[in-house]
């Protein structure tokens, strides 16, 4: 049985996906759009869609479109801005509630459909300029939610280590943007960058939820028009430092020291070994099964969290923990010796097998929500691969030893940063 | 077993009462790949004065045991219980608050081996003096983790602000000083204090077959032998009603300021309807106030006084109550100016109407749907309310019920100049 079916339509200048289930007492729609990450972009991409999102053509004040959405039972409007591999994605999405479970049932979501379409393309414009005012105070909030990373230490130093380790790369600029470069961001030449990130940018609407697909794409058809596009698309990059491991220590007033490493895997989502290294992350740190729990935190009780990460379409893995200052060579070594261990095939059996069954359930439990629906279905997207998720529990499920320990020979050490606390005196 | 409809929400829940004490519910949902199991106690960083049964004298423990407790339980003689579930594909984990202390498990399959290892785990302590030791420098580490984090240095130094004596001024995981004073002896008497099964609750939801669950943790409770537990005796300080400190400034390694404000709940005796309806209330006062759509909100944010940080909250459990409005700005003091006086207004006649009122209640009951999509909130508010004689099914009719007087009637009693507190942070100089 297809655990996730989609139905994907192609419409003026996006496509559409449609997921119909009936587990949940509300609809979700999510609009994504996609482009290459760029230093000339990046900032302005951060800053349109909190524009877009503040007010609109009908609603000329945050007040007015936030009252709007009170109405609609309190649908939700949020977006955000992610970074996968070299693009960066502006996500809109919507919640709101399904009539059938509520006293008065209005046409929700078609009202809801409605008021993504006038965010999407009925902007607060004066001229050819974006309202001044709604500009500049999103700058303002831009510029502090930028600032924000500073103050929260593990965000920071895993910001940091992209930094260090990614210098040449596009992948090295925060997804928010560039403080330096928000003040040269003008109401003007954000609605110039508007119109062009809506005539070119990949654009994809899902919609997840008990829903009439007819229906909907009648919506879709009716409100969303854009013009065909050739989306850009970058080839894979494979970037890697040739000489040694860059060490890279600072210091600040902290009293935790946070350690993060960073490797180059040399796999991306869709490889076909892709899924040899996502049980390869799963056995060392991705789990508290895994070899970074255990041994950093049970057996040398150094941390409160030790565990790595997969960043799938760029092709690194993350290490995180946070440590006392004076336990940093031990931990390093401890680090190094489970990578060590992976490389030399040194896993039980029982350790594959368990670390196999957790990512099944993870995967599955990621499909329960709306969000983790979209955000499976969406990799294919990025990756122009076209993987169901049947398919990957299935790969993932047959990968043998020899196989991991395959990819693990691909896996090389690149970067170790350190958040160091002041010597105290 | 007990079957509760509930028609519109198209839901069906599971009930019983072990004769052991236990409470057992169940929720199916349909549909669902994932189930999710809690096992919560009523207990937690709070209780840290008690009179252990069958003994005459009352103890008080150190700081953070609660929550030292909660973490010892998952080692066992032969290995850590991570390693059982993950072997069966499920991913384990536990926290303590002010009054529970949660232990869960999500899975997609072998649900029943999951559940029973998750009651057999919680249900048999092993301590040892070597393993306590050994956990001091975790959560040491986790402490320092806290003592880095500027929100949470926030959000505890406005609690402190509001309380004399009660200890839910005190961080759940207590100090490294107050933690290295724990022995296995006192873990265990917690324990044997807390951990009974008519202290406990049993929430399991997913698609599940809910007699079969049922049936299973009768059988695995059928096997155990507990003597009947007499009435836990918790023992608290009287606490005023004013607050303790109107004022405290944090200096940290930080860029953009902080800033909360805090009202101190003066009946914090509630229970049942009475304190859903009250929690009701000021939820929905903070929303007509401080949601969005208020005028506050973009005046405060067209000023620059806050970002999309800001937020606001009401708690209340029995014995203590609080809401706290703020967020990152980059003028603490204004902001709490301008805070109060917002607050303070809003008891006055015709600040909030009507319509805000039937708007914020469509609102929130659109959000309660939302929230029900997650399994993970029906069996952890579910716990919640219960606790405190509320049932999380409730919310909606009680929000419907509830009228302009209610709203001011709630916000006179909340609202008094001499229950408020600020607490900031500020990058050091």
């Amino acid at each position: 049985m297809d655990l996730l079916t989609e139905s994907v339509k192609s419409m003026n200048g996006y496509k559409l996906h449609i997921v119909n289930t009936d587990k949940y007492k509300t609809n979700t729609i999510v609009w994504k759009m996609k482009a290459p990450l760029n230093k000339e972009s990046v900032t302005f991409r951060a800053l349109l869609p909190y524009v877009l999102q503040s007010n609109s053509e009908s609603y000329p004040t945050t007040g007015k479109l936030r009252t709007y959405l009170d109405e609609l039972y309190g649908a939700t409007l949020f977006v955000d801005l992610a970074k996968k591999g070299e693009y960066h994605i502006i996500s809109f999405s919507m919640e709101v509630a399904n009539e059938k479970f509520l006293a008065d049932s209005s046409a929700l979501l078609k009202k809801a459909f409605q008021f993504l379409a006038e965010i999407l393309t009925k902007p607060n414009v004066q001229g050819e300029s974006f309202e001044k005012e709604t500009v500049e105070k999103e700058k303002r909030t831009l510029k502090q939610r930028i600032q924000s990373v500073f103050d929260d230490k593990m965000r920071y130093s895993n910001f940091r280590l992209i930094q260090e380790m990614c210098e040449e790369e596009p992948y090295s600029l925060h997804v928010h943007g560039d403080k330096d470069s928000v003040d040269q961001i003008t109401a003007e030449n954000l609605y110039q960058y508007y119109k062009n990130a809506l005539s070119q940018d990949e654009l994809d609407l899902y919609v997840i939820g008990d829903v009439d697909e007819k229906e909907v794409e009648s919506f879709a058809h009716e409100l969303l028009q854009f013009e065909d596009r050739k989306p850009q698309s970058i080839s894979y990059l494979n970037y890697s430092r040739k000489n040694n491991v860059h060490e890279v220590k600072e210091e600040q007033d902290v009293k935790q020291g946070k350690l993060n490493i960073g490797y180059r895997t040399n796999v991306v989502y869709g490889d076909e070994d892709y899924y040899a290294l996502q049980v390869f992350n799963g056995i060392f740190g991705g789990f508290s099964h895994s070899k970074l729990f255990i041994n950093v935190r049970e057996k040398a009780s150094l941390a409160y969290y030790a565990s790595s990460r997969l960043e799938s379409h760029k092709g690194l893995m993350m290490v995180m923990s946070g440590i006392e200052n004076k336990n940093y060579d031990q931990a390093i070594s401890i680090i190094n010796a489970q990578m060590e261990a992976m490389k030399n095939g040194d896993f039980t059996d029982d350790e594959l097998v368990q670390t196999k069954a957790v990512i099944k359930n993870q995967l599955l439990e990621t499909i329960d929500t709306a969000r983790g629906i979209v955000e499976i279905l969406y990799h294919n997207v990025v990756s122009k691969k076209d993987v169901t998720i049947n398919d990957w529990m299935e790969k993932m499920d047959s990968t043998s030893k020899d196989e991991i320990v395959a990819v693990a020979s691909k896996v090389t050490l690149d970067t170790i940063y350190f958040l160091t606390g002041k010597e105290e005196k | 077993m007990e079957k509760i409809t509930f028609d519109q929400l198209q839901e069906e829940l599971f009930y019983e009462k072990l004769e052991n004490g236990l409470d057992v519910y169940i929720l199916p949902k349909a549909g669902f790949n994932k189930t999710y199991a809690t096992f919560t106690t009523k207990y937690g960083s709070i209780d840290d004065h008690f009179l252990p049964p069958g003994k005459e004298e009352s103890v008080k423990v150190p700081d953070g045991i609660a929550h030292f407790l909660e973490h010892k339980l998952f080692e066992k003689e032969d290995g850590d219980v991570f390693q059982q579930f993950s072997k069966q594909g499920a991913s384990a984990n536990a926290f303590t608050s002010f009054t529970r202390t949660a232990y869960l498990f999500s899975s997609t399959s072998n649900v029943e081996k999951n559940l029973e290892t998750l009651i057999d785990f919680v249900q048999e302590p092993y301590f040892t003096e070597k393993t306590v030791e050994k956990e001091k420098g975790i959560i040491g580490q986790e402490i320092t983790m806290y003592d880095d984090n500027p929100d949470w240095r926030l959000y505890f130094g406005l609690i402190q602000n509001m309380y004399k004596n009660h200890p839910v001024k005190i961080d759940i995981a207590g100090t490294i000083d107050s933690i290295s004073h724990i022995t296995k002896d006192m873990l265990y008497e917690c324990y044997h204090t807390f951990y009974h099964p008519s202290n406990m609750l049993l929430f399991i939801v997913g698609p599940i077959e809910p007699n079969q669950i049922m049936n299973l943790v009768k059988d695995n409770q059928g096997k155990k032998e507990y003597s009947e537990l007499p009435e836990i005796k918790r023992l608290f300080e009287e606490e005023p009603t004013v607050v303790a400190e109107e004022k405290q400034v944090l200096q940290m390694n930080v860029q953009t300021s902080k800033c909360l404000v805090g009202i101190k709940a003066k009946n914090v005796n509630q229970s049942g309807e009475e304190m859903l309806k009250m929690e009701l209330c000021i939820n929905v006062m903070l929303d007509i106030l401080f949601g969005k759509s208020s005028d506050h909100y973009s005046l405060l944010y067209n000023e620059g006084l806050i970002d999309d940080s800001f937020s606001y909250d009401y708690t209340q459990e029995a014995g203590f109550g609080f809401a706290m409005v703020g967020g990152d700005t980059d003028d603490p003091d204004r902001l709490a100016d301008s805070l109060k006086s917002i607050l303070l207004k809003g008891k006055e006649n015709g600040v909030i109407t009507n319509e805000s009122l039937e708007r914020t209640k469509k609102k929130k009951i659109g959000a309660f749907l939302r929230a029900i999509n997650s399994p993970e909130y029906i069996a952890n508010q579910f716990t919640r309310y219960a606790f405190n004689e509320m049932n999380l099914f409730d919310v909606v009719p009680t929000l419907e019920g509830i009228t302009l007087e209610d709203i001011e009637v709630a916000a006179n009693e909340l609202l008094s100049e001499d229950r408020f507190t600020v607490c900031q942070v500020v990058p050091k100089r």
